[in-house]
């Protein structure tokens, strides 16, 4: 990390931190959990796609599983702790099987068949009204109490998704950096070359699909918590399709754009729902005009502006400088 | 649950199979071909469907509420493939995320324009009395739809083995560099074959209108069923799309009728069989 990069993180770190008192409203503090929420969410797909390539429009099943299991589990009786260990561990074991049927196919086959999982958890959710409760959905008892800290309030459960949210990102971080990372980015740009070096290009990427899998379902954890219910609707296609908008909107090579994507997605959601019911048209359009006009997302976008700006200056001080030395 | 119940049943499996095999024909060459799974295609399902109630609601004829209404949604295919699928040449991720943001623009504006509640398209007059047979009553519309679906299956067998257009296609489907080598024009197939795919399902659409309903939702249901179809009977394969649709077609219908709670999951267990065991589809052929 060079300093400079050091200071971004520390400043950052320090406003999200100091947010709660920075806006003070209630309403906006749960917004913030939200985007937090969300951009772990589009951190979690885009370990996929921005770095394996693999697109993925499934990733709301996680919620289903991870979900549904921890407000069953916790209903049941059992803690909290063991009911979201246990529901991380069966979406985590789902993610492994979604992850060995998904990588069957070739190429585009593989969003067609996440598309397909993604369904049939939704199809399950919505039939399976002996379980799941159907359309009416379930509501999760309560909140759980980390350490004995009552998380109930908007800004202490601000600071409970914080953290989480600091944790994972640490950790998809190392991943992106790590070797690991490296080769999974070899399997997207050159998938030949690196089974000839020797790589099992399968399994890098059934082991991004099963860790990928895994931080959604912690996500998917918060969002229940977050909303203490969850419904059939949390798990459409829909709530893929924003997701991944969010890491190709924010760009997906890169760590930031996921966050920042989200932020958007999630800001803009609340506003045009104060006066729309539905915003499916505005998702729609979003999703084509960056697809088609920033295929690469806002954050890599603005790099390159940024960069080409900064060296027409230099390109301008240096063409300056021999005018001004006699 | 006599054996009433199961004939009928099964003659509404393979009524939905025969729409569903509308749906994913299309579908299927629109996949093989441009290596795409247009998302779309549930959208222009239901688009179809709506285009038929208010063409009913107009005065026309089912039958040619049928057929303007598929057309309808084809023009509209053609429109989507030239403007914005084109743009994005080479592109084929991006191609497909267009195609689930437009699936949830056309959602939104039937919302708009049909409100949320389910319209219901009734059957032509002269199909509602049920055909007596031996002491029983059989839908006399559900058999016409596999009729019809059976019509449109030979048309397209033979559309794809006899004639000049159809060898293209299936050149394309195998061998998209070698076929533009020959000289085919491949971008125009595209645009055929957008056309196709889109009016097949917008027809499907109208006639699965007076069984279905057109609802909010419809394109959602839809969706995941042609491509269970397709992973299962392999892109680009005619002959896949066709044993696929009666296939999930039997398993959607029993699996509703029989066990509700588990009609999805039922699903499922083909499509993890296939995947793992024919991961190219029962009929697809391996692609490199």
């Amino acid at each position: 990390m060079t300093r400079r990069a050091v200071i971004t993180l520390v400043v950052c770190a320090v406003l999200l931190v100091a947010l709660p008192w920075i806006i003070g409203h209630e309403f906006y503090i749960n917004l913030a959990s939200q985007v937090l929420i969300y951009a772990l969410f589009a951190l979690s797909v885009n370990m996929m796609l921005g770095f394996g390539g693999m697109v993925s429009l499934g990733h709301a099943g996680y919620l289903g599983v991870a979900g549904y299991a921890c407000i069953l589990l916790t209903t049941a009786g059992y803690d909290q702790l063991t009911a979201a260990i246990a529901a991380l561990a069966l979406s985590t074991v789902a993610a492994g099987v979604f992850g060995v049927l998904s990588l069957r196919a070739p190429g585009l086959g593989f969003i067609m068949i996440t598309l397909a999982l993604g369904q049939i958890v939704w199809g399950i959710a919505y039939r399976a009204n002996n379980l799941t409760g159907g359309d009416n959905g379930l509501s999760h008892p309560a909140r759980p109490m980390p350490f004995g800290i009552d998380i109930r309030d908007a800004s202490s459960f601000y600071y409970f998704t914080l953290v989480v949210f600091a944790v994972a990102l640490f950790f998809i971080w190392r991943f992106a950096r790590s070797p690991f990372g490296a080769s999974l980015t070899g399997t997207r740009d050159q998938p030949r070359r690196m089974r000839m070096l020797g790589h099992n290009v399968w399994l890098i990427r059934w082991l991004t699909f099963v860790l990928a899998g895994f931080w959604g379902s912690v996500a998917s954890l918060l969002f229940v918590y977050y909303n203490l219910y969850l419904s059939p609707h949390a798990l459409a296609l829909q709530q893929s399709a924003e997701i991944l908008l969010m890491a190709i909107l924010g760009g997906a090579s890169t760590l930031t754009g996921p966050i920042i994507g989200a932020a958007i997605i999630t800001l803009v959601k609340n506003m045009v729902s104060t006066y729309v019911e539905r915003w499916n048209t505005l998702l729609g359009l979003i999703f084509v005009i960056v697809i088609m006009f920033m295929p690469y997302g806002l954050v890599p976008g603005c790099r390159q502006l940024w960069q080409r700006l900064h060296s027409r200056q230099k390109g301008k001080a240096a063409n300056a400088a021999p005018e001004a030395s006699p | 649950m006599n054996w009433q119940f199961w004939i009928i049943q099964t003659l509404n499996s393979v009524a939905f199979g025969g729409l569903l095999f509308l749906l994913s024909s299309g579908f299927s060459l629109i996949f093989g071909l441009m290596r795409i799974p247009n998302l779309a295609h549930g959208a222009f399902f239901m688009l179809g469907a709506y285009f038929g109630f208010s063409l009913l609601q107009l005065g026309f004829h089912f039958w040619l509420a049928a057929i303007f209404g598929g057309l309808g949604v084809g023009v509209l295919g053609v429109f989507v493939e030239r403007f914005i699928l084109r743009q994005l040449a080479g592109n084929e991720q991006g191609q497909v995320l267009v195609t689930l943001g437009i699936a949830f623009i056309i959602a939104d504006v039937c919302l708009l324009a049909w409100t949320g509640d389910p319209m219901p398209l009734p059957a032509p007059q002269s199909l509602r009395p049920p055909l007596r047979f031996g002491g029983f009553a059989f839908p006399t519309y559900r058999l016409v739809v596999l009729a019809i679906a059976l019509v449109v299956a030979v048309v397209l067998y033979l559309l794809m083995e006899r004639t000049r257009l159809g060898a293209m296609i299936r050149a394309g489907v195998d061998d998209m560099e070698m076929a533009r080598g020959v000289g085919i024009p491949v971008s125009r197939l595209f645009t055929t074959v957008f056309l196709l795919g889109a009016t097949l399902a917008g027809i499907g659409g109208v006639l699965g209108g007076p069984i279905l309903n057109a609802y909010p939702g419809l394109d959602a249901d839809m969706l995941p069923l042609a491509l269970i179809v397709v992973i299962l009977g392999g892109a680009g394969s005619l002959m896949g799309a066709f044993v696929g649709s009666f296939i999930v077609g039997f398993l959607y219908n029993f699996g509703i009728a029989l066990a509700p709670d588990l009609a999805y999951f039922v699903l499922f267990l083909p499509m993890v069989l296939v995947l793992v065991f024919l991961p190219q589809g029962l009929f697809g052929r391996a692609q490199t």
